[in-house]
C-alpha cells in the first residue's frame, strides 16, 4: 500500500533521505514543506558562493525535474504550523490540512542570536541562509562589516566578504578562535593566515550592545566602550535545534527532539532528522553524521532493520589558504599522551593525542594533506605501537620496520627544506658537511641554516648526525624545562625579534614540546611577554605563582601574609592606626616589622584579601608587593632631615624611587637602599641598586645582594644630581628589566653582560639612557596601579569559594 | 543512580584555574584545564597540605604552590619521583554548568 509522507523541511538531511526512498524504489507519495522559498540544496556551500567561487545555481542539489519524476508534491516558501497527532494531519500556513501515514521532521536549526540591545536593528543578520548570503554578497569595498563569533560559520563569512574587498572585523568572546576544534597553538596560526587577509581579528572581545541609527545598524560596541562602526553586523554564534513545531505537537523533545536509534521520535508515525534531533545526549551540527541519519530514517520507513550510530567527527574551515583539520578528542588527560610537531618556518602544526596506542584526536594547521589518514587511525582505533616513533611525520614515513626520528631525517630527500627563514634544504647542508663544516655554528656560517629564528637548529643538528655519524655529538645547552629546547636566552631574542605576543605565538614559532607549557616556563613567558610588550600582550594570571596572581604571600598553612606599602620606610599615626584596626578586625595571629622598613600582617585567610585591601586602601595604602617579582622595597635612613652627618635627602630620594618604580614587573625581586652618607645605614651597598649620598653627590652601585649569595654593590657611577640619579637607576631597571633571563637578580645578570656593557648602554650613551626610561614609562602607564583597589573592587568574589555546601543535605 | 548538584559556570572558573567549593568535610578544588575539562580533587596537597586549589594549572595536572609536587588531575597521583595521591570526585560539564557528583558529600562525610 503506498505510504502518504508528509516531509516538514527541504533540507540536507531529508533531501538525502528521500534519495535513498526513491532509489530503493520505494512505494510511497510524498509531499514536501519548506519554509525558505525554494527546494533542496548544499546550504554548506554558501560559503564557496559568498566567497564568489560558486554560483547558487551549482549547489542546488534536486531540481523541479528530479521533484517531477519522484512525484514530490512541492510546498516550497510554505510553513507547516500545526501537527494534529491524534488525526494524523499536518496544517499549513494557509490553512490546507492534509492527512500522512507518516510524519518527517527535518526542520534544521536556527541561527542563535544574542539578545544584545539593538540586536532587531535593520541590517543585524545570521549565517544560514540563501538570503543571508545574498545580503553579505551585495556589499562592496565602501563597506565595514563586523562579524561576532569566531567560529567556523564566522570565519567563512569574514573570509567570504573580505575575498570581495569588504572591511571586516571578526569579534570574538574566547582567547582564540575555532577553540572547540582547535587548540591555542592552531588558533594562533589560524588567526595570523585571516590577518594576512586583511580580516580585523578580536579576541577576548566581549560585545555589550549594538547601536543604530534610523532604525539600522551603525556600529557595535564592546564592554570596554570600543565602537566598531559598521554597515551590517553579521551574527554568528551558534545554533539551536529547531524545535518549536515538535514541542508543540507535544512530541519528547531536550536540546532536540528526541530519537531512537530508528530515528523515530516519542510518536510512533513520526520521524525526524538533521539538526533538529537529539540522539543520545547528543545534537549535530554537521553533515556527516546528518547523512548516515538520512539512510537509517529511508530503511525504517521501509520496514528494514537499521540503526543510527554516533561516529567520530572532523572539521575542515572552507576559507582558501587556512589549511586546518582536527577531528575526535583533543582534551589532555591522564594516560594520554601528546605528540607535538610545530615547523615553524613553513606555519606547521600537528597534534596527536594517543591513548593506550590508539590516536584519539588529532589537531593540524599549514599542512593537512596526511588528515585522512589521521582522521582513519582514530575512526578505526588503529593500533599504532609500531609507528609511535614516526607517527606524526605521516603515511609516508611508515615503513616496514619502525624507525627512530634520525632514521625519519635520514629519509629526507635531499630537497627536503630544513631551514624555512632562509630556504636552505637538506642537500645544501649535506654538502657543507661534506666540505667541512662539521659543527653547527660553522653549518650555520656557510649555509645560513639555523642563523635567523633558530627553530630549526634541532633539525639542522640532526643533519649533522646523520651525515657525520658517531663523530658528531649533540651539543647541550641549558634549556627553560622539558618543554622546549630553547634556552631563556633564545626565547627572550625570538620574542622580540619575531614580534611573538602572545603564549600560543612563543609555543608554536619556538617548537614548544608540550601543548601549554609547565609551571616552570609560563611564568617565565609571561614575564618575557609583559616586559616587551606591555601594551599589546595581556597578563595572564594563570601562568603567574599564587602570590602574584593573588597579590599576597602564599604562608604553609595555606593563609597569606600581607604588606602595605611604606614610601621608603616612611609612616604616619593614621596609617599604624588602620593597620592596627585591620589586625583587630581580621584576628591577624602576627604583626611584624620586616627586615624591608614596614609592616607585615601574616596569617590572613584568603577570602577576606578584599576586604582587608579596601580597609588599607580606605587609608590612603597601596600593595607593597611584597610577593612580586618587582619592585619591592626602597630602605632609606633619615639624611639631612635629622641626622647630623647626612648629606643629603636620603628619605626624600628613596621616596621618589619607590613612587617612580613601584608596580613594575621584573626577573626577579628588586629592593633598593639609599644611604645618607658612607656609614650606610640603610645598608644600601647590599641592595640591587644602592645609593650612597656623598657631599658632592650620589654614588650608584649595582648588584648587590645579601640572601642566598652575598654581594656588595660595584659602582657604576657618580652624578651630581638626584634627578639623575632617578634617571639612571630608572634606566638600569629597564636594561634589566628587557635584558635578564627570568629568575636572576641583577649581580647574576651583570656577571653575564659585565658591568662596563651596562654602563655604557645607561650612563655613556645618553639617548639610549633616554630611550630605556622612555620605555619604562610607557609600561608604567600599563602596570603602575594598585592591584589591591583593583582586585577588591572588581573581582572580590574570586577570592571566596565557587560555591558552598555546607548547608547541602548530606544523607 | 548518582544526583549531580550544579555548582557553578563553567566561566565562573578562569581557564587554566581553579576555585573551592566548600563542604562540610573541608574544601573541594574544582580545576578547568586549557582543554575545557573540570576536575574536582580535595584541596590538600599530599605532602604538606598545601592548597592545590592555588597552583599553576598545565595540561591535566597541577603544581602544587608549596613546594612545586605536580598532581594529576584525573587521577590524584602524584607525578614523577614523589610519592602519593589525592581522592579525586566525579564532574562533569553540562550546558555550560559545573556539575558534581552528590555521593561524593556523602562519601567525604564518612572519610
Ligand atoms: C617578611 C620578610 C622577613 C621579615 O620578617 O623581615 C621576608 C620574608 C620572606 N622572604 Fe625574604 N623577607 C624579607 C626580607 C629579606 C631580606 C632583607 C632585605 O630585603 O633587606 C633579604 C636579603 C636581601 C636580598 O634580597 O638580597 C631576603 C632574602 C630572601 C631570599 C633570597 C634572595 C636571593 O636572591 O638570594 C628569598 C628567596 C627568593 O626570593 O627566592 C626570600 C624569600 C622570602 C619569602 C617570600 C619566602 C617565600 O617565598 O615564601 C618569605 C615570605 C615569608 C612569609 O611567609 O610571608 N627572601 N628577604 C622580609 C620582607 C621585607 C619586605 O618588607 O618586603
Ligand atoms: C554557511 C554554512 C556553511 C556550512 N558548512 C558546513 C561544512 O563545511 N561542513 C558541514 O558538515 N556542515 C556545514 N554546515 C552545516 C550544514 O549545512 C547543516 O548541518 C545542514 O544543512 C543541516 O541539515 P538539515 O537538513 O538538518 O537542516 P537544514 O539544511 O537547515 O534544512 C532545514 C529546512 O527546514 C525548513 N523549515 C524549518 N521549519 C519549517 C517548518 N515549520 N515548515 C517548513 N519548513 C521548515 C528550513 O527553512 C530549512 O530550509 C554549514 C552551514 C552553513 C549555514
Ligand atoms: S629567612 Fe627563610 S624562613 Fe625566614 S622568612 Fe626568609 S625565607 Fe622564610
Ligand atoms: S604541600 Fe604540596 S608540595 Fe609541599
Amino acid at each position: 500500500m503506498t505510504q502518504n509522507i508528509i516531509v516538514i523541511g527541504a533540507g540536507m538531511a531529508t533531501g538525502r533521505a528521500l534519495e535513498h526512498l526513491f532509489d530503493a524504489g520505494a512505494d510511497v507519495n510524498v509531499t514536501l514543506f519548506n519554509a525558505e522559498p525554494r527546494g533542496n540544496y548544499n546550504r554548506i556551500m554558501l560559503s564557496p558562493v559568498l566567497a564568489g567561487d560558486k554560483t547558487y545555481e551549482e549547489i542546488v542539489t534536486h531540481d523541479a525535474d528530479w521533484y517531477g519524476t519522484n512525484g514530490v508534491t512541492c510546498r516550497f516558501g510554505e510553513r507547516v504550523t500545526t501537527i494534529n497527532r491524534a488525526a494524523k494531519t499536518v496544517t499549513a500556513e494557509n490553512g490546507d490540512v492534509l492527512p500522512y501515514d507518516k510524519l518527517i521532521f527535518g526542520t534544521g536549526s536556527d541561527p542563535f542570536m544574542i539578545p544584545l540591545p539593538g540586536h532587531d536593528l535593520e541590517g543585524v543578520i545570521a549565517y544560514r541562509d540563501l538570503e543571508d548570503t545574498e545580503r553579505m554578497m551585495s556589499l562592496g569595498p565602501d563597506n565595514k562589516v563586523v562579524v561576532i563569533g569566531g567560529g567556523l560559520l564566522g570565519l567563512e563569512a569574514a573570509a567570504g566578504m573580505a575575498a570581495r574587498g569588504v572591511d571586516v572585523t571578526v569579534v570574538h568572546i574566547m582567547g582564540h578562535l575555532m577553540e572547540r576544534q582547535l587548540d591555542e597553538a592552531a588558533g594562533y596560526l589560524l588567526r595570523k593566515a585571516l590577518v594576512d587577509k586583511g580580516i580585523t581579528v578580536m579576541c577576548q572581545a566581549n560585545s555589550k550592545e549594538i547601536l543604530g541609527e534610523d532604525g539600522k545598524v551603525r556600529a557595535l560596541k564592546l564592554d570596554d566602550g570600543t565602537e566598531l562602526p559598521c554597515d551590517l553586523l553579521v551574527m554568528a554564534v551558534g545554533i539551536r535545534p529547531n524545535v518549536a513545531l515538535a514541542k508543540a505537537a507535544g512530541l519528547a523533545v531536550g536540546r532536540g527532539i528526541h530519537v531512537d536509534d530508528q530515528m523515530i521520535t516519542s510518536d510512533e508515525n513520526i520521524l525526524a532528522v538533521g539538526e533538529c534531533v537529539e540522539h543520545d545526549g547528543a545534537v549535530f551540527g554537521l553533515v556527516a553524521p546528518l547523512y548516515d541519519q538520512a539512510k537509517v530514517v529511508a530503511q525504517t520507513l521501509m520496514g528494514e532493520d537499521a540503526a543510527f550510530v554516533q561516529k567520530e567527527l572532523s572539521t575542515k574551515l572552507k576559507v582558501t589558504g587556512c589549511d586546518l583539520f582536527s577531528a575526535g578528542d583533543f582534551a589532555d588527560g591522564e594516560g594520554r599522551e601528546d605528540i607535538v610537531f610545530r615547523d615553524p618556518g613553513r606555519g606547521v602544526y600537528r597534534r596527536l593525542v594517543i591513548e593506550g596506542d590508539k590516536v584519539i584526536g588529532a589537531v593540524m594547521y599549514g599542512d593537512t594533506a596526511d588528515s585522512n589518514w589521521f582522521f582513519g587511525l582514530i575512526r578505526d582505533k588503529t593500533d599504532i605501537a609500531e609507528m609511535r616513533e614516526t607517527l606524526i611525520f605521516g603515511p609516508a614515513y611508515q615503513g616496514g620496520t619502525p624507525m627512530d626520528p634520525l632514521a625519519a631525517v635520514a629519509a629526507l630527500p635531499r630537497d627536503a627544506e630544513i631551514c624555512g627563514c632562509n630556504g636552505i634544504c637538506k642537500g645544501t647542508i649535506q654538502d657543507a658537511i661534506a666540505d667541512g663544516a662539521t659543527d653547527l655554528g660553522a653549518v650555520r656560517a656557510v649555509t645560513k641554516a639555523s642563523g635567523s629564528c633558530g627553530t630549526c637548529t634541532g633539525l639542522v643538528e640532526q643533519v649533522l648526525a646523520v651525515t657525520l655519524g658517531d663523530d658528531f655529538v649533540l651539543p647541550t645547552a641549558q634549556p627553560i624545562c622539558g618543554c622546549t629546547d630553547l634556552t631563556h636566552e633564545d626565547v627572550r631574542r625570538m620574542i622580540k625579534s619575531q614580534e611573538l605576543k602572545s603564549m600560543a605565538a612563543v609555543w608554536q614559532e619556538c617548537a614548544w614540546k608540550t601543548v601549554d607549557g609547565c609551571h616552570v616556563c609560563r611564568p617565565a613567558l609571561n614575564y618575557y611577554l609583559i616586559a616587551d610588550w606591555p601594551l599589546e600582550y595581556l597578563d595572564d594570571p594563570q601562568s603567574r605563582f599564587i602570590n602574584e596572581r593573588k597579590h599576597a604571600n602564599i604562608q604553609k598553612d595555606g593563609t597569606f601574609s600581607v604588606v602595605p606599602r611604606m614610601w621608603g620606610g616612611i609612616t604616619n599615626a593614621n596609617e599604624l592606626r588602620a593597620i592596627a584596626d585591620a589586625a583587630d578586625k581580621y584576628n591577624v595571629p602576627t604583626v611584624k616589622v620586616t627586615g624591608g622598613q614596614r609592616i607585615d600582617l601574616l596569617g590572613v585567610r584568603g577570602e577576606d584579601l578584599p576586604s582587608i585591601w579596601a580597609d588599607l586602601n580606605a587609608a590612603g595604602m597601596v600593595s607593597g608587593h611584597a610577593y612580586s617579582k618587582g619592585l619591592r622595597t626602597v630602605k632609606t635612613c633619615v639624611g639631612t632631615d635629622h641626622c647630623r652627618f647626612g648629606t643629603q635627602d636620603s628619605t626624600g630620594l628613596g621616596i621618589r624611587l619607590e613612587k617612580a618604580l613601584w608596580g613594575s614587573w621584573t626577573p626577579h625581586k628588586v629592593k633598593l637602599g639609599v644611604s645618607g652618607c658612607p656609614r650606610n645605614c640603610a645598608e644600601a651597598t647590599c641592595k640591587d641598586v644602592g645609593i650612597v649620598c656623598v657631599d658632592s653627590g650620589f654614588q650608584v652601585g649595582i648588584g648587590g645582594a645579601a640572601g642566598m649569595d652575598l654581594k656588595e654593590i660595584e659602582p657604576l657611577a657618580q652624578v651630581p644630581s638626584e634627578a639623575e640619579a632617578v634617571e639612571l637607576t630608572i634606566a638600569v631597571i629597564q636594561l634589566y628589566r628587557e635584558n635578564a633571563k627570568y629568575l636572576d637578580r641583577i649581580y647574576k645578570f651583570m656577571a653575564k653582560v659585565g658591568l662596563d656593557w651596562i654602563r655604557e648602554q645607561v650612563f655613556d650613551n645618553v639617548e639610549n639612557r633616554k630611550a630605556l626610561i622612555a620605555r619604562f614609562d610607557l609600561s608604567q602607564s600599563v602596570y603602575q596601579k594598585d592591584p589591591w583597589a583593583e582586585h577588591a573592587q572588581e573581582q572580590a568574589d574570586t577570592y571566596q569559594p565557587v560555591a558552598n555546601l555546607t548547608l547541602e543535605a548530606a544523607e | 543512580m548518582s544526583a549531580w548538584i550544579d555548582i557553578a559556570a563553567l566561566e565562573d572558573i578562569p581557564l587554566r584555574g581553579a576555585r573551592v567549593v566548600k563542604t562540610r568535610a573541608g574544601c573541594v578544588a574544582v580545576f578547568r584545564t586549557a582543554a575545557d575539562d573540570v576536575f574536582a580533587l580535595d584541596n590538600a596537597c599530599p605532602h604538606k597540605q598545601g592548597p592545590l586549589a592555588e597552583g599553576i594549572v598545565h595540561g591535566s595536572a597541577v603544581t602544587c604552590p608549596l613546594h612545586n609536587w605536580v598532581i594529576s588531575l584525573e587521577t590524584g597521583l602524584v607525578q614523577g619521583a614523589d610519592e602519593g595521591q589525592v581522592t579525586t570526585y566525579p564532574a562533569r560539564i553540562e550546558d555550560g554548568r559545573i556539575l558534581l557528583d552528590a555521593a561524593f558529600l556523602a562519601a567525604r562525610k564518612v572519610a
